[in-house]
């Protein structure tokens, strides 16, 4: 590009951001009351459009004018809904668990009254006199945010919002690089792909920039189908741009013309969000033909993913897009060689991409600064399961396991011990207690037997049974092989039959091994990731808790009393104060019985497990007891009807 | 019992189909009368036109099953051939695909769609066992619809809202922290409201 169009854009761009500036100053002026609502998925499932509907009607109802801003999420999903109220004289105040009347309170309280209501506060957004600044707790301070920086600050709707903060001007920046330099600086920021593998990101983009063919394909993977990760959906649904000027970014350096986001079509917010960013970066021209004034042609297309996990595979992901059975295909040739359609392919995952415009803008040196050397940057984890702060972090990588889940989650609830953590979604591994101070990287969690995988990292106490934990994610990946390689479509089967036996209590002597012999096969036997990591979960498990597979085989007994056929309930006599009848009306099957004398007693063929009798029954009591081998509970004969 | 009718219809002629139909009214499966077969006659025309505004090309297959579904709620045996018409492509074709996607489904939902979520987290703190409650108050398994088409259960993996599991959609209202008492307060609130109704239709009739 030639130095006189270079200078075009720039100019283009400066009055589309002083367009920008202007309305944001406009929304932040200096008597405007503004009230900030996270609606993402997890803000909505919460009940954050109740709150938001009670905002407006307290506002009409007070006569006050405030301006409601719909955000998306800060990944704070232990205190959704969250609502951020930032008026002239107050630091902006973040306050947590939202209701309606929490909603009609505030206004009256602090729009009205000027009290902040210091009960419900979470934290100040800035460093203030009045009230402690969020960036002092250890779940703001030790993050650092770098995809997920606009997330729940910003309107997804609004493009002028993030240009107002910076947005795109990376894009600005780039298209007055030459391609080569643009993969050169990715090259020294050691961005490594986020989708679970690592590999290089500046490797990928130069086969596709070397490649001779023309109609270059960039495709940004959402197609996020692990049962417990939830990142790409938040960043899309919360800062959409971000994710297209890194799409745009790696078009340009690559010499694509085309790119496609495929996202979940499970995630219809995130596909909303994704359609309304995509129409407004055309209408300023940040997409389309001629982007800012150069002759560097480029758009993007949305491709609603239908669930599959396996579509995660880019090659599976590819056939996907081409109208197949989303079946992996034998590499090479690679879709850097021949992807979509036969074309050259970049098969990016969102958080590489997101993590493109912040690298311009700061230098690759700053990218390198954070995280390791081996793995610069940042992970986000969604950690959830018996943890306090479940949510989205994220942090350098290099942290601990155990600064994670201890100081930044908040630890395990009610005084419950850690026994697990599973890390990577179904390929991923458990790890126990000991390996908590292993860093949070790439290489270090592969050597631990887990991998990063796709940032799901469920937090397990003691009462979670690690066979069972095995054979949920067996079950999910023998549902979701796709078919194509006998040893992950067959032997996944069969491990998850193994499983199922020895969680019912008739596992026999030798099936440790006969695991183990399987999985190693399956490993070796399977094409795609899906199969060469699907053994995993039961791998770990065993390594690492091999005495609860004896007890299950040899003992009859779930030590974590979790495997529903070899535990039960019973009521402790002695502690029960037999007129209550908690119990036998909490109870779904009608399996609870009084006896003549009061005595209460559960008949066990009738019983689900469900726990509901744990539940009711008061505590003051607390009376019902779980024992595992079922066998152990004592036996009250149902009196005879009538 | 895994039922998942329609599915198995579709390769069949339209004698067999009755005949199964048949067989499974009487394993309550689907009510008798043919609602079904007249509701789904009726798409086809829509479908037609649908069909025309798409380009015939193999990468529009997904994006116009997709699209069928939403609009109908699920792929009827008679649109997966016409979108095979439509795409020149076999029939069998259209199914394999369907079929290995999740999102798809062959057969009527319920006026009412329950969704329990079997995420990891979920699955940690019981999601399983909401799901059997569900199941037994309702006398389906996931995957099928009751005979009346009021209900229908689907599991899902992971809605995202770890936080507040285990977690069971139901009408695209989310409901956390379930519990089994839950699950007979949510059916119960329907049926009441369902009562209500049939009283209030039945004292506009008197009135008349």
């Amino acid at each position: 590009m030639n130095q006189k169009s270079k200078e075009k854009s720039k100019e283009l761009f400066a009055s589309i951001k002083v367009d920008a500036e202007r309305r944001f100053r406009e929304m932040q002026g200096d008597r405007s009351q503004n009230i900030f609502i996270g609606m993402a998925t997890c803000g909505l499932a919460s009940g954050a459009a109740d709150v938001k509907a009670a905002f407006e009607e307290a506002l009409l109802q007070e006569g006050i004018s405030a301006r409601i801003i719909p955000v998306g999420c800060l990944g704070h999903c232990y205190a959704e809904p969250l609502v951020i109220i930032d008026r002239p004289g107050f630091p902006p105040i973040l306050y947590h668990d939202v209701t309606p009347g929490k909603a009609k309170l505030l206004v009256k309280a602090f729009l009205e009254e000027d009290d902040p209501v210091f009960e419900h506060v979470l934290g100040a957004m800035e460093e203030n006199d009045l009230i402690p600044w969020i960036m002092q707790f250890p779940r703001f301070n030790q993050e650092k945010r770098v995809v997920m920086a606009g997330s729940g600050l910003l309107d997804p709707e609004d493009i002028y919002q993030y240009i107002a903060k910076g947005g795109y001007s990376a894009l600005v920046k780039a298209l007055t690089l030459e391609p080569e330099e643009i993969i050169h600086e990715i090259q020294d920021s050691g961005l490594r792909g986020r989708g679970g593998a690592g590999f290089l990101t500046d490797v990928k983009w130069q086969l596709v920039r070397d490649a001779k063919e023309k109609d270059k394909i960039v495709i940004c993977n959402a197609d996020e189908g692990d049962p417990g990760a939830y990142m790409d959906r938040t960043i899309l649904e919360s800062n959409p741009h971000q994710v297209i000027e890194g799409i745009a970014i790696s078009a340009y350096a690559v010499g694509a013309e085309k790119a496609i986001v495929y996202v979940r079509a499970e995630y219809p917010l995130a596909v909303k969000t994704t359609a309304t960013a995509l129409e407004q970066a055309r209408e300023i021209g940040l997409l389309g033909s001629g982007i800012l004034g150069t002759d560097f042609d480029f758009d993007i297309a949305i491709f609603q993913g239908s669930g599959a996990f396996v579509c995660g595979e880019e090659t599976a992901l590819i056939q996907s897009i081409e109208g197949k059975r989303g079946m992996p295909q034998p590499r090479p040739p690679y879709p850097a060689q021949r992807g979509l359609w036969g074309r050259p392919t970049v098969v990016n995952n969102v958080k590489t991409l997101a993590s493109i415009p912040p690298i311009l803008n700061n230098g690759a040196q700053w990218y390198r600064g954070i995280g390791t050397d081996r793995s610069p940057g940042t992970a986000i984890f969604s950690v959830v399961g018996n943890v306090v702060h479940a949510g989205l972090v994220e942090i350098p990588m290099g942290v601990t396991l155990r600064t994670l889940i201890f100081e930044i989650c908040g630890g395990i609830p009610n005084k419950r011990n850690f026994k697990a953590v599973q890390i990577g979604g179904p390929s991923g591994g458990c790890l126990p207690e000991s390996f908590l101070d292993t860093p949070i990287d790439f290489d270090s969690l592969t050597q631990a037997g887990a991998m990063m995988g796709s940032g799901g990292m469920v937090v397990m106490d003691e009462d979670a049974c690690m066979v069972d934990v095995a054979r949920y994610f067996l079950d999910f990946t023998q549902k979701e092989s796709c078919g194509k390689c006998t040893f992950c479509r067959i032997g996944t089967r069969h491990l998850l039959d193994i499983l199922e036996r020895i969680t019912r209590g008739e596992g026999r002597e030798g099936d440790i091994e006969l695991l183990e012999d399987l999985s190693l096969d399956i490993k070796g036997g399977s094409l795609c990731g899906l199969g060469k990591t699907a053994p995993n979960p039961v791998l770990t498990t065993i390594q690492y808790f091999r005495d609860e597979y004896e007890a299950h085989i040899r003992e009859r007994r779930c030590p974590a009393m979790m495997c529903r056929t070899l535990t039960a309930y019973y009521i402790d006599l002695d502690k029960c104060a037999r007129g209550c009848d908690a119990c036998v009306g909490s109870c779904p099957t009608e399996s609870i019985f009084t006896t003549k004398n009061r005595k209460k007693g559960i008949d066990q063929t009738l019983c689900v497990k469900c726990g509901e009798c744990v539940a009711s029954c008061p505590p003051e009591y607390d009376a019902v007891r779980k024992v595992s081998p079922p066998e152990l509970a004592p036996k009250i004969e149902r009196p005879q009807e009538g | 019992m895994k039922h998942k009718p329609e599915t198995r219809l579709f390769f069949l002629d339209p004698p067999e189909v009755f005949k199964i139909r048949y067989f499974l009214y009487f394993e309550k499966k689907i009510s008798m009368d043919n609602t079904t077969e007249i509701e789904e006659e009726a798409m086809l025309p829509d479908i037609a036109s649908m069909l025309t505004t798409c380009v015939s090309e193999r990468g529009n297959l997904i994006p116009i099953l997709q699209m069928i579904q939403e609009r109908h709620h699920y792929l009827s045996p008679g649109a997966l051939q016409m979108v095979a018409k439509h795409l020149e492509i076999s029939s069998s074709e259209v199914y394999g695909v369907a079929t290995f996607y999740n999102q798809f489904r062959f057969y009527p939902p319920g006026k009412h769609q329950i969704k329990v979520c079997l995420g990891t987290a979920c699955h940690v703190k019981g999601g399983d066992i909401i799901l059997e409650n569900f199941e037994r108050k309702l006398e389906i398994k996931a995957g099928e619809t009751t005979p009346d088409r009021e209900f229908s259960i689907d599991r899902v993996a992971c809605v995202g809202c770890c936080a507040l599991a285990p977690v069971a959609i139901v009408d695209d209202t989310v409901n956390g922290h379930m519990a089994p008492s839950k699950v007979e307060g949510l059916i119960l609130g329907f049926d009441i409201e369902k009562e209500r109704e049939k009283r209030e239709a039945r004292q506009g009739e008197s009135k008349e």
